[in-house]
This record gives C-alpha cells, structure tokens and sequence, in this order.
C-alpha cells in the first residue's frame, strides 16, 4: 500500500471540521436577513473576499487534479492552470463591476435587472442549478477518493461526511460562513502549498529520489537473446514471445516465486527488458497489484530522473536550487514518464505500465496529452475549443459570481477580483513545481495521479502529509459550500420567491434557502455515492462548458448589445445548454463511458465550446432581433 | 421582486470608462492568450525552444499569469483614479 492512515491526519481533519462547524454555529446566530444569509451582509472586505474567492474557484481539480496532471502529462496539465487563470481576466474586465451594479443575491438577478421576465428567471435558475450539480458531483466524487487515504473510511462515508459538514455550515450561516471557511482555507492552501514547492526546491533533483527515508526502487534492466534466454539465470519464463504478452511487446517472468512483467525493446543481439507495474484483474473481479495484494507494498510509488543535467554536465544530484534552476534542470535531463497498455489473457486483464524515458524539453511544452503534434483539423479543433472553455467558463461559474455581492462596492469588487487573480496566478505557478516534484521525486501512485501533490508532502514527512491532506479535504469542503449557497439561491430566491412570486417575509427567505441548502446537499450526497469511479474531468469538463455556453453570452450581451432582448436572453440560455450537453453527449469520451467504440461516436471531438458558445450568441442575437418590439412595449410584454 | 444590490450603491459617473478600459485590456489579453494557444496548436515544437535557459512554453505560462496581474494592477490603478476624478 502507497499510504497508510495517520492519527496526526485524522486530528487535524477533526479538528479542522470542528473549527468551520463552530465558526459556522457563531455566524448563524448573526445572520438572520436575507441580505445576511445570500450575500454576507453585503459588508465583507474586499481583500478578504479576495482569498475567498480563490478558496472557492481552488477546487479539488485545481489541487489534486492539476498536480497529479502535470506529475503525469508535464506541461498539458499547466495548460489548464493556464486556462483557468485566463479566465479571471475576462471576470475583472467584463463582469465584476456589472455584477456588483446589476445583482442583489444570485447571478440570475443580474441578468433580469433590465427586464423583471419569467423566463429569464426561469432559464438562468435551471442553468444555476444544472453548473452547481455538474460541479457538485465531482467534488463528492473527491471527497470520497480522499477519505479512503486520509481516514481509511469508505467512499461512501467520506461523501457523507462532506455533504453533512457542508451542509451545515451552509444552512447555519449561509455566504456569512462560506465566506470565512474559504477564507481560512484559502490562506492555508497557499501557505501550506508555499511551504511544499520550498521544501521541494530545498531537495532539488536527484537520480534515485528519497522517499520519506525510503530508498527509491532501483530499476535493474535485464538482456535477452533472441530465443529469450534470460541474463539473470534467476529468472524464467512465464509468458513468452507467442502470448498476448509477447505480442504486445511484453514477456511475463519469474523468481524466487514471484511473477514480473517486462517490456521488450529489440536490439541486434536480442532484447532490453525493462521492469514495468501492472494491475491484473481475475475472472472473479479481484485485482493483484504486481501479483500482490494491495496493501502488500509490492505496488510501489514510481517517477524518477533517469539522466540528470545541470549546467551541461551530468550529475546525480544538484542540491537545493532556486525555481528557474530547478525548471533549467529538468528541460535539460531525461525524466522517466509511465505508459499504459492493456493486455487481456483469457479471463484476465493486466494493465501494464511501462517506462517511457522522455527529454525535459518534451515534458515542458505541450503535446503529451493533449494531441497538437502532426495532429489533425479536429485534433486541433477539440485543443482549442478546450483552451476557449476555460478562457470563457471561469466568469460564468454561479457560485463565483455570487460572491461579488457580499462587498459593499464596485470598486470593492474590481480589488477583491485582482486579489484573486494574485493568489490563484501564484497558486497555479506553485502547481508546476509540485506536479514536476512528483513527477521526479518517486511518489506517483500510477493507479491514481489525483494523489501526487498529498505523496509528494507524505516525502517529506507524515506531518506535512497530514496538513497537506486535511487542506486537500478542505478545498472540497469549501467549494462545496459555495456550489450550494448558489444552487439554494437558485431554488429559494429565483425559482421560489421570483419565478413562483411566493410572498414570503425575510425570515421565510432565509429559512427557505436553509430548507433548499439541505435538499441540494441530500441529492449531491445521493450523487456523489451514484458516481462513484467515474472520471470526475468529465463532469468539471461538462460544468465549464454548459457555464461558458449558457451563461457567460448572455452576460456579455446584456452588457455590451442594447439590443439584447429577455426572449433573446433565455434563447442563448436554452440553445446554450442544449448543444453544450448535447455534443457531450454524443462525443468519443463518452461513447467510451457508455461502454462503445470511441471512434463509433456520432462526433470527433470531446470539447464542444466552440460550437456551441458561437450557437448560444447567434440564438441570442436572432431572437433578440426578432423580439425588439417587446423593448418598445415596455416590461409589461417581457414578464408575459 | 427581488432585484437590485444587496447594498446600496451611489452613482458612479466612471462607470463608461472603465467599461471602455475594461473591453481594451480584455481585447489586449485575449490576443496574447490566443496567440499561444495557436501556436501550441500549430506548431508546438516552437513551444520547445529554449529562450533565457526556459522552454519557449515555460516562459509564455508564466508570461500569461504575469501580465494578467500586471493588467490587473494598472486597470485597478486607471479606474481608482478616474473614480477619484470623476466622482468627488
């Protein structure tokens, strides 16, 4: 087993839960208005607002699922960190100040400010309610893949666990507590992440990496001739060149009673075997890591620099290093990165990873993942309308707009925005050195990369690990908070007291978000038990392409085209979730989730952005032309 | 109806040119975004160059997160100002 459960980890996390319970508890004695529970009074300070903007928008995919990219995929996975930041620009630019101007409580009365119609506030709810899910359920989905670690609890505890916490500090306080856990959190994630990369860079590059005292495992290749006589008489041969093995280019062996899968490269005088990892699945559904059970150890963590330069020369270690030395080094040395592959034997399948050295230069521009090199028109296609999805995504996410109403001004909203987009620009640089410090310091677990950034802290003690993995819970237990403060707000304020025209009193505004916050918190539970195992990029994928599609138009519209209409409003909304979804659906990654052939799929691209954002516009912008007469007969027309 | 800031907010007579500044320092730093994203998409062994001892892509992320601070920074500067001038 990679990790075992810490006593210092599980007092930390409990103690940190009970922390936010009881700064939520003090909170919610305070916090009895509408204006209280939507938007914190309206009276939080900018720079605080700030951080917790970053604590909300550092969600468990910027932390466990960038590092665990970058450790895998080098600079693809910064792409995203890239993206990601982009994004903020067109929030500070275009839409903080108009956010703060136009809104009260939810992105939803924004939109409506001009027109008071029902459909808006009918369609821009739905649009709240579908992004808040759809981001929701990965960060269950997380919650539970971390608490296996962390606490060695099963998923569906930890999902529980999660739901619960947040709930309550959602219904006790609403915005009021959100705001300050995510402060709190956000602060310490960059401390925390701060203190990793220093550590990381204090360690510097070494051939054979230390893992918390532990020798990194020392890769021994072996030669062979062409009839597959093994070098190490020691060995024998279990599956040779005419199994499924050896048709893929692997030979199965033995010693001393144990098996090993190598990869075969051929050389004039036979074979290079080189030593890979491999996950067998029996008939009967049980799994043998490297032929072991898995809490074993024989499963280790990998990621290694197999040739190291520095300066021109090649050494074995270069001691502590400052930032850009570190990044020098490693264009310049070859790192050992991990292939996978599937081979199936009768009733059993492997997976196997194998060694895949590859220069520095490589890892640090794209193409690893990411398919730009002799790529074609799609290929291309599906890279750029991604990189669109994060650019435009980011300023149409409804639990991050929401927070620009619990300032007191617009000015106050334009800082704390630059504030974010300090604290998440130098979190995301941190990325990069915590994902390469994985990739090259023996702590990948290759079965799942969202661990990297807590095992390359678990390097250097179980103390940081532990910190570093409350903090990785942390991230999930503050986003969550905001998704639900903004899909409660969805369904008390827009659906219930606008759309409905309930007539409720202010207390009844916040006791309805209160009911609303625990019903969206049961079905995020119920959620993120269902999804268990699935791919959670592919539902942060569907959040940011239904939020860039359906929201971030209709925003700018509103903003910047007099003629925008409130038909023309909720077309774009309509038009923008239908082909969002709807290309989703249909595309290769998940015609391989429904279990087909990827290449069957109705469509060749996975990222839909760049159809369906342009679709959304021109849906608005017909409609709104078709419908100008409603802004000559005035709201009357709008609200019918 | 429940439209309208949770706050109460005064006139702000700046408001049209920060929006006019806004639109032109988004429009600046979407071409540069743009630009590298083209580039990876086009000819991605440009992005492998090595410029000041950094890959050429290396230096364009950090290039990207810099300059959206520095634009923060001076927008923030202009609008102050003009909020300053305009509204006393």
């Amino acid at each position: 087993m990679i990790y075992a459960q810490s006593p210092l980890a599980i007092g930390l996390f409990i103690t940190f839960v009970a922390f936010v319970l009881g700064l939520s508890f003090y909170l919610g004695r305070r916090t009895s208005s509408a204006s209280g529970y939507y938007a914190a009074g309206g009276n939080v300070h900018w720079f605080t607002n700030g951080i917790a903007f970053a604590g909300d928008y550092l969600s468990a995919a910027s932390f466990l699922g960038i590092c665990g990219m970058i450790a895998t995929s080098g600079f693809d996975g910064w792409m995203y960190s890239i993206g990601y930041l982009a994004g903020w620009v067109v929030a500070l630019f275009l839409v903080a100040e108009p956010m703060k101007r136009l809104g009260k409580y939810t992105f939803t009365d924004a939109l409506d400010s001009k027109f008071n119609s029902k459909s808006i506030q009918l369609t821009a709810a739905i649009s709240t309610l579908l992004v808040s899910v759809f981001y929701l359920i990965p960060q269950m989905v997380g919650a539970g893949v971390l608490v296996q670690p962390l606490l060695g609890l099963p998923h569906w505890v930890g999902v529980c666990i999660v739901g619960v916490v947040v709930t309550i500090i959602v219904a006790t306080a609403g915005m009021a507590s959100t705001t300050y856990v995510q402060f709190f959190k956000g602060s310490l994630l960059l401390i925390m992440s701060t203190v990793l990369v220093i550590l990381v860079l204090s360690r510097g590059l070494s051939t054979t990496p230390e893992n918390n005292g532990v020798a990194y495992h020392d890769f021994k290749p072996l030669t062979a001739t062409a009839a597959l006589e093994i070098s190490d008489p020691g060995y024998t041969v279990v599956a040779g060149l005419d199994s499924a093995f050896g048709q893929a280019n692997f030979v199965k062996l033995a010693k001393d009673g144990k098996e090993s899968i190598w990869k075969l490269s051929q050389t004039e005088a036979g074979y290079n075997l080189e030593q890979t990892l491999y996950v067998t699945t029996k008939a009967d559904g049980t799994k043998l890591y490297n032929g072991a059970a898995k809490d074993s150890g024989e499963f280790f963590p990998v990621g290694h620099v197999k040739e190291l330069r520095m300066d021109g020369k090649e050494v074995i270690t270069t001691g502590a290093v400052g930032p850009f030395a570190y990044l020098s080094a490693i264009k310049d040395s070859t790192i050992v990165l991990w292939g996978k592959t599937y081979i199936v034997e009768g009733q059993e399948k492997t997976e196997v990873f194998f060694q895949k050295p590859t220069p520095g230069s490589r890892i640090l521009r794209p193409g690893l993942k990411f398919k730009v090199d002799n790529a074609t028109p799609t290929e291309t296609f599906n890279f750029v309308s991604l990189m669109l999805a994060l650019f435009c995504g980011t300023a149409a996410l409804p639990h991050i707009l929401i927070r620009y109403y619990t300032v007191p001004s617009q000015a106050a909203a334009r800082k704390s925005t630059i504030v974010a987009i300090a604290a998440i620009g130098f979190f995301y640089i941190l990325t990069l050195f915590m994902g390469v410090g994985a990739m090259t310091n023996g702590v990948i677990n290759l079965t799942d990369n969202n661990m990297s950034a807590p095992l390359l802290a678990l390097s250097f003690g179980v103390v940081l690990f532990s910190i570093i993995s409350s903090l990785a819970f942390a991230t999930v237990l503050g986003t969550v908070s905001g998704l639900i403060v903004a899909a409660s707000g969805a369904v008390a304020h827009d659906l219930m007291d606008n759309y409905f025209n309930m007539k409720m009193s202010d207390h009844g505004k916040v006791r309805a978000g209160k009911i609303s916050a625990v019903v969206v918190g049961v079905i995020a539970i119920y959620l993120g038990i269902m999804f268990e195992g699935m791919n959670v990029s592919f539902l942060v994928g569907w959040a940011f392409a239904v939020a860039a599609s359906a929201n971030l138009p209709a925003i700018l519209m509103l903003l910047f085209w007099s003629k925008t209409t409130a038909r023309g409003i909720s077309a774009s909304i309509i038009v923008g979730i239908v082909s969002s979804l709807g290309l989703i659906l249909i595309s290769p990654d998940m015609w391989a989730l429904y279990g087909l052939l990827p290449a069957d799929a109705p469509i060749s691209f996975n990222s839909p952005a760049a159809i369906s954002i342009p679709l959304s516009i021109i849906a608005l912008v017909v409609i709104s032309l078709l419908t100008q007469k409603d802004i000559n007969r005035g709201h009357d027309v709008e609200t019918a | 109806m429940g439209h309208g800031p949770a706050v109460k907010l005064g006139k702000d007579e700046a408001a049209a040119y920060k929006t006019k500044l806004g639109v032109k320092m988004f429009i600046g730093y979407t071409i540069v975004y743009f630009t590298f994203i083209i580039i990876n998409a086009t000819n991605p062994k440009a992005m492998e160059a090595t410029i000041m001892g950094q890959t050429a892509a290396v230096l364009w992320g950090f290039g990207l997160i810099s300059l959206a601070l520095i634009q923060a920074v001076i927008y923030n500067h202009l609008c102050t100002k003009a909020e300053s001038d305009m509204n006393s």
